[in-house]
This record gives structure tokens, sequence and C-alpha cells, in this order.
């Protein structure tokens, strides 16, 4: 490795700073006056809060799963906090209401939360830790009947909403990570797309975690009525911080007939430092429920965290309903990621695509972790699945644990995979060319990359672009 | 799928019969401290549940629930019975209910092969350097259950620089006498440097019994050795079947694999391979046929634990009626096996509404100038190749037959001993014919 590229690699992570504000941070620890405290704290009717204690019973009898591929020290649940948000909680009229600390962490970002995304188009929900601060394009969303904001809000607001489909497709007691979240969720976003309407923006959510030693438990859900649709962007970044912080998020998708949802996330938080002290445990429960020919789509890039554990799911329901799953996971340093997606065939002629590049560099390991079940009534069912990894460097592994379960003959299900690496003959043309070393890389790494990114909006696309360029800086010599 | 909660090992009535059986079991000082390890380790994991992920589509917990016994008194097996049954004609090594048969096996001195109970007595250096310790109890809790209650079974020695002319056929059979009981052979075959040979192992039941074969066969390849090894298992519908198979490789060995699986109720074979060290060649290929409520289960590993070797894998299934069939095929890549390549693949023929396929191709790479592949597919006939058939005259059940021929000939042809070769596709011919109806 030339020193030019060690000094890439080591290059600190650039998004490594804490905001100075004050927090309502609750005590570590977590027992049942922990889950009636959030609740209270976030004014929440009785049966929300009865959902949200059932939850909490259950997990405690619940295992933490031993059989993703990653190793951690276990985690002490009772020495985290569980909730945590600004002081400022005076209700906001104006963006220039906004602490102004954090509007500068959003521009650090290169998040503009104001003029700038306001040109762009994009309606913004930031959330900074649990409390969501500030939501743009509201007006021109409720002219369609869409509706977005916070979770807190929707609870107050549309509580009939929330109560028929929250828990719905991730019920409480799916895994041990979601019946965590069920219990102590802090905020997260609520989008509602009326029968036949087109969203007429991107929606787009960034959260941040800031207060140390807290978890993030967000839980978004999003429905889509009858030929509705959306396309929503989460994306994520997070101080540098010495101790592993924990996420667990839960997302439902719920697509009704006809409808389409696209989900797009960047995840890009803090990952550890090279000896893998730091970063964020991300273990985050997504899935979605699709109607007769409707369309759920999910597109990731996962470039952060020092454990990525993630199957966002498709359960294709109804008769015609496709599945989509594109994704490009990077474990660079000491990072781990298990991360793949189910579909779930339930329907008949229902369709569902895989695609997943695995990017091992580094001491990562990259898992792809994935299952397609064709049920015995799903006639007519067909998958595609391709999962392609790449290796950098021989310190670094490639992991794929495909599961094929199918139950009738009238389906088709195919599976490729390779493994592949930068050859040293791809960077000799790229130099001969005159591309340096890291610019080669860039290129061949996003050739590779580049089914999935160009199912993400087009900013995204290039932000993720980026991103991989940056977490993989100087991983060939 | 529904999850069997595991019973303990001490409360399987399985495991005392097996403990019992272990007890009984022969040697000399040094196999019976492997007897003993082995037994020690069974009785600690039992017979796994479906909690356990390497068993998770395969329920052996039957196995657990009966209280199996040694084999009876085995009836007189006639010359010609065995002559119908065999695939080749060369020497020959029969065992009846996992003993060993002198009066019908045809072992030339000069093949190096022998029963195994008379390699042990005779103090065979070879024998007690490898049995029992290429597939170690701790690899599968079966592997431990044969090492310790094992009855008899073949060694082969094919000495350095010889070639072996004719395969050595072994043929397991079971007959009335093994109803109720385990039957549990093992082989273990060693080719020394730039050694060639074939054997095929046969597994047939005679008398349609409800037994337990629990056979493994172990497989020592020296430098620039060659060996063929071929696997036929058709076992009556009433029986349980474990095997396993498990190479080690020396630099520049070539290890060729056939298995054949349509007998027994569940089928459970493991087939590894340890690429040991470099140039390395190693070929997997199987086909299971199956049908009525059969299950037949591949779990294959294949270790490259060093550089420039290579690694090739095919297997193909043809499931009727409510069978089920399970595939797991894992290829692990160490760091220093740079310039591996390997390629694996399993393809599924459904033929009926009600077959279910669970297949799980599995890589586990460490090392970054590789090229690893995998594929996996499930599907029925063609609808268009169907056509096309039909287009020209050629329709229905012969189209069908057709298609079926041309998908399984792909694993077929790789059978090198022509013999050997026309043998296996009358036994799949036949099979097919009946799984047509």
């Amino acid at each position: 490795m030339s020193t030019e590229m060690e000094t890439l690699v080591n290059r600190e992570y650039k998004h490594g700073w804490v905001t100075d504000i004050e927090q309502d941070t609750l005590a570590p620890g977590l027992t049942e006056e922990t889950v009636r405290f959030i609740s209270a704290k976030k004014e929440e009717p009785q049966w929300l809060l009865d959902w949200r204690l059932k939850a909490y019973r259950r997990w405690l009898e619940m295992d933490e799963p031993t059989w993703p591929n990653v190793h951690y020290p276990k985690i002490d649940y009772q020495a985290l906090a569980y909730y945590s948000s600004p002081k400022t909680m005076k209700p906001l009229g104006s963006l220039d209401e906004v602490d102004p600390k954090l509007l500068e962490t959003y521009e650090k970002l290169g998040i503009p939360l104001s003029e700038q995304k306001l040109l762009a188009g994009v309606a913004v929900d930031a959330i900074f830790d649990s409390v969501s601060v500030g939501t743009t394009f509201k007006a021109a969303l409720a002219k369609e009947g869409v509706i977005f904001c916070s979770f807190g809000e929707a609870v107050k607001e549309h509580p009939e909403l929330v109560q028929k489909y929250l828990g719905s497709v991730v019920p409480a007691s799916d895994n041990y990570f979601a019946a965590l979240n069920s219990a102590v969720f802090s905020d997260g976003s609520f989008v509602y797309i009326p029968k036949g309407v087109r969203c007429p923006m991107e929606l787009s959510t960034y959260f941040r975690i800031n207060a140390a030693n807290t978890g993030q438990f967000e839980r978004t859900l999003i429905i889509a009525e009858e030929g509705a649709y959306v396309s929503y962007l989460e994306g994520c970044t997070a101080p540098k911080r010495d101790e592993n912080q924990l996420h667990a998020a839960v997302v439902e998708l719920i697509a009704m007939d006809d409808a389409t949802i696209k989900y797009s996330t960047v995840q890009n938080w803090y990952a550890g430092d090279e000896n893998g002290v730091g970063g964020i445990y991300n273990f985050v429960t997504k899935r979605g429920r699709a109607g007769n020919r409707a369309k759920i789509s999910w597109t990731q890039v996962e470039t952060g965290s020092a454990i990525t554990w993630k199957y966002p799911s498709v359960i294709l329901q109804g008769d015609d309903s496709i599945g989509e799953f594109y994704s490009v996971a990077v474990a660079n340093g000491m990072q781990q990621a298990d991360t793949g997606t189910k579909m779930i065939h339930i329907g008949r002629n229902t369709k569902s695509t895989i695609v997943s590049k695995g990017i091992s560099a580094g001491r990562g390991q990259n898992s792809y972790r994935g299952q397609v079940k064709i049920l015995p009534k799903a006639h007519g069912a067909r998958n595609y699945t391709q999962c392609d990894s790449m290796l950098i460097g021989n310190a670094c592994g490639a992991h794929t644990f495909p599961y094929i379960d199918v139950q009738n003959s009238s389906s088709d299900v195919e599976h490729e995979a390779s493994t592949s690496k930068i050859g040293e003959d791809q960077m000799f043309y790229c130099r001969a060319r005159g591309l340096n070393t890291e610019h080669a890389i860039s290129l061949i790494v996003n050739g590779f990359c580049k089914e999935v990114f160009r199912e993400l909006p087009m900013e995204f696309a290039l932000e993720a672009q980026k991103l991989l360029g940056i977490s993989l800086e100087g991983s060939v010599g | 799928m529904t999850t069997v909660a595991p019973i303990a090992p001490t409360e399987q009535p399985g495991v005392a019969a097996f403990a019992a059986l272990a007890a009984h079991a022969e040697g000399p000082e040094w196999l019976m401290a492997r007897r003993a390890a082995a037994a020690a380790h069974f009785a600690e994991v039992g017979v796994p549940s479906s909690r356990n992920e390497e068993w998770r589509f395969t329920p052996v917990s039957g196995i657990a629930t009966t209280a199996w016994t040694a084999p009876g008194v085995s009836p007189a097996v006639s010359a010609e019975e065995v002559a119908a049954l065999r695939l080749s004609e060369g020497p020959l090594a029969v065992l009846i209910d996992g003993r060993f048969a002198p009066d019908l096996s045809a072992l030339p001195a000069e093949i190096g092969a022998k029963s195994l109970q008379a390699a042990i007595d005779s103090g065979d250096a070879v024998v007690r350097q490898y049995l029992g310790t290429v597939a170690p109890p701790e690899m599968t809790p079966f592997s431990a259950l044969s090492l310790a209650t094992f009855t008899d079974g073949v060694v082969l020695h094919i000495a350095a620089n010889t070639t072996l002319d004719a395969p050595l056929e072994i043929m397991h059979l079971t007959t009335s006498a093994a109803d109720g009981a385990l039957v549990a052979p093992r082989v273990l075959v060693t080719a020394g440097q730039n050694a060639r040979g074939a054997v095929v192992e046969q597994f047939v039941s005679l008398a349609d019994t409800l037994h337990f074969s629990n056979a493994v066969t172990e497989l020592v390849l020296g430098e620039e050795s060659w060996v063929e090894h071929i696997r036929v298992q058709r076992e009556g519908e009433r029986a349980w079947h474990i095997g396993f198979t498990h190479a080690d490789q020396a630099r520049a060995s070539h290890y060729r694999g056939f298995a054949l699986s349509l007998g027994a109720k569940l089928c459970r074979h493991n087939i590894h391979a340890r690429l040991g060290g470099e140039q390395v060649e190693t070929l997997m290929y199987g086909l299971y046929l199956t049908r009525n409520e059969q299950l037949a289960d591949t779990h294959s590993a294949i270790f490259h634990d060093q550089p420039n070797s290579n690694s090739w894998e095919v297997y193909k299934g043809v499931l009727a009626d409510k069978s089920r069939a399970v595939f797991n095929g894992k290829v692990f890549v160490q760091p220093i096996a740079q310039k591996t390549d390997a390629k694996q693949t399993n393809r599924n023929l459904l033929l009926s509404d009600t077959a279910r396929v669970d297949t799980k191709p599995q890589l586990e790479i460490f090392a970054d100038d590789v090229k690893c592949t995998h594929g996996a597919t499930v599907g029925r006939l063609n609808d268009e190749q169907r056509y096309y058939l039909q287009t020209r005259g050629i329709g229905g059940r012969t189209a069908q037959e057709l298609l079926i021929w041309a998908f399984a000939a792909e694993v077929l042809t790789e059978v090198t001993v022509s013999r050997i070769r026309a043998g296996i596709e009358t036994i799949v011919r036949v099979r097919l014919d009946e799984m047509l109806g």
C-alpha cells in the first residue's frame, strides 16, 4: 500500500463532531418505568402505552439473536439511555426559531434544511436525536392530502391511522430488536398517501445520533393507499463517539393494491476507528407488505456503522405484486455487515428481484444473507437474485448465505453469485490513462455498483458515489 | 417450517441405545480410545434438532426416538443376487448388514484391499493413522456415532505410483436382519503419491426394512494422485440413510466424486473436501431423484486451504410427488488461498406442485484474488422447449422424458468409467420411468 493511500485510509471520519446542546436525557436503564416515562413525555394515549408495555414484556422473554455473522461484546441494555431530546422544546413556527447550533450541524453535513433544499424541491423532516425539529413543505403536501410528519405528531393528529397500521407488518414480537424498539421508540416519520395520489416530491429524512450513550429507536410508518405512489429517502450520519451506540429502528411499509413505495437509504453512521473502537450498532428491521399489483422497492447504500444487521424485506401478499432489493454494502476497517433481504411470495405471479453488491476491504467482514420463499399457492412466482462480492486485500471476508425455499413447481428461481477483485490490469489500464489510484478505484467500484446506484434518486446517487469513494479510499495499494 | 424443540441428548431413547451399541464395540487400545472419545462427543451433542442450522430443513428426530439395535443374524445372500446388482466387474467387497462377507467378496491380494476388521487386526499403521482422523467425530454428530459404533468396513490402499486396473466395488447390502437396526460401515481409501484408482460404493436394501444406515467414507489423496469415488444410494424407501464422505487432498491431487441418491425415506449426505495443497483439483457431481415423501439432502463443504487450486461442483435434482430436497454447498477460501477458482451449481427440477426445494449455496471467502461463483435454480420443465419438441412431433411423455434426461445427463456424463456410467444411466432411466408414472 502506497503512503498516499495510507493517508487516505487513515483519514478521520469527516462528520465526527459533537453539537454542544444541553440535552434532556433520561438516566440510563430500562424498566417498565422507562417505557411509561417515554410515553408520558410524548403525551401518548393509553392504547399506545399499553402496546409499548406489551412489547416490553415480550422483549424481556426474548433472547438476543446469535445467528448473524457478526461479533461484538455483549450489550448492556441497562447502561443505555432511552430518551434524549434537545432542550428547546417550544413549538416552532418557522425555521428561524430552530436552535442555530442545530442548523449549523445540518449545514456541516451538507443538508440544506432551509433555502437550498426548498429550491431543490425536497421536503425534509430532520430528526435530531429523538425529536423531530423541523418539517418543511407541509403545506404543499397537505394540498394533495399527503401526511408527512413526525411519528409523535401522527399519534396526536391521526391516531386512527397509527393504531390501525402500527405493528401490522413488523409485529412487536417479531424479533429481539423490533420488540425493544416497540417498547422504547422515541420518534420517527409518518407518511400517508391517499388513494390515487402521486406524492408531488421525494420525501426525505435525515437521522442523526448526537448524545453519547443514547440508543436511537426510530419508528417509520409509510402507508400508500390504492394506486398511490411515494418515493422516500432516508440518510444517516452520526458524529464521532468512542462508545458504541445502539440504533434499533423499525420501518413498516404498507402498499395497498396498485400502490408503489420506493424506499432509499444512504447509511453513513460512524463506523468506529481503525481498531474497531466506537461506531454504531445498526440493528434494523425493515419490512413492507404489498397488495395486488403493488410494488415495493428497497434501495440501500450501507457504508457506515460498526455493525450492520438489516434485512429489508417484502411480503408479496397480493397477486402480481413486485418486490425489489438493490443494495451496496461496504465493510472496511473493522466493520461487520450482515445484510440482505427476504422475499416472501404468497400471491400468484409475484415477482422479486435482488441485486446485492458487497464490498469488503481492510479487515471488514461482509455477509449477504437472503431468503427467497415461494409458498405453495404462489403459482407462477419469479425471482432473480444476483449477489456479487468484491474483496480488496486479504484480511477481509465475504460471505453469502442465500436461503432458497421453493414449494411449488410453477415458479422459477434463479440465484447467481460471484466474487471478484480490483484487478491489477484494470488499475494499470486506468493509471496508464492518467487517472490516479484514488480515481481509478472509485471508477471501478462505481462500475461494480452501478446497477444499484441507478435505482437511487439523482442527488442521492451522487452522494452515495462520494460516500463510497471516501469509505474505500486507500484500500488498494 | 415448524421448529421442533430440541430433545436433550440424555432424553433421547436413541442416544441410550447408541451408547449400548458403542459399549459393545471392539478393537485394540488405540481404537477404543478413539471410540470412547467419539461416544462421549455424541452423548454430549445427541441427534440434532431443526434448531441446529445444519439440520434446519432435515428432520432427523425420528432417529433419536428409536431404540436402534445391532443387526440380527443375516440370511444367506447368493453370489447371483450380488452380481445382478453390480455396476462393475473387477474386485469386489461385500458387506451384509455392515459386516464383511468374505465368501461373496473377491479381493485379489495385489490390489491392497481388505476388510477394515482384518486391517485393524493386522496392526495396519495406515489405518491407525487415518481412521477417524480424516473425518473426525466433531465434524457431524453422525460421524462421531460412526466411529463409536462401526462394526466393519473396507480398507483400500493404492500404493504410490500404481494404478488400479479396475475399480473396486463396495456393496453395502442390508437384509431382513437389519430391521430396526443401526448399520454402520466405514470405508477408508488411501492413495499414495502418483497413485490412480476408482472406487464405487453402492448401498442397496435386499429387504424393505426400517433401518438406519450411518456410513462414513474417508479418502486420503497423496500428492499427484487421482481418485474417482462413485456413490450410489438406492436403499429401500423406509430406511434412514446418513452418509459422510470426506476427502483430504495433498498437492496436485485430483478428486472426482459422483453421488447418486434415489433411495431411503430420508437421505443426508455430507461431502467434504479439504484442499490442503496447491494445484489441487476437486470435482463433485451429484444427482438426486426423489418421489413420494422422500427427502434427499446434500451438504457439501469445500475447504480451500492453499492457493492455486480449483473446485467445481454441480448437483442436480429431479423431484416428484410430495418429496423434498435440501442442498447446502459451502465453499471456504482461506486468506492464503489466493488464485482459487471455485464454481458451484445446484439446479432443481420440480415435477409436482407439492414438491419442495430448500437450497442454500454458501460462500465464505477471505482471500481477494479469487474467482468464486455459485448459482442455484429451481424451476419446472421449460414450456418453450416442450412446445419446440411438440412442433416436431415429439409430445407428451416422450418430450418430458427427453428434457429430464437432458437435464440429468450433464452430471451423468461425468462418471469416467464407461461401464459404471452405463449401469448408473440404466438405474436412473428406470427410476425416471417410475416417477413419470
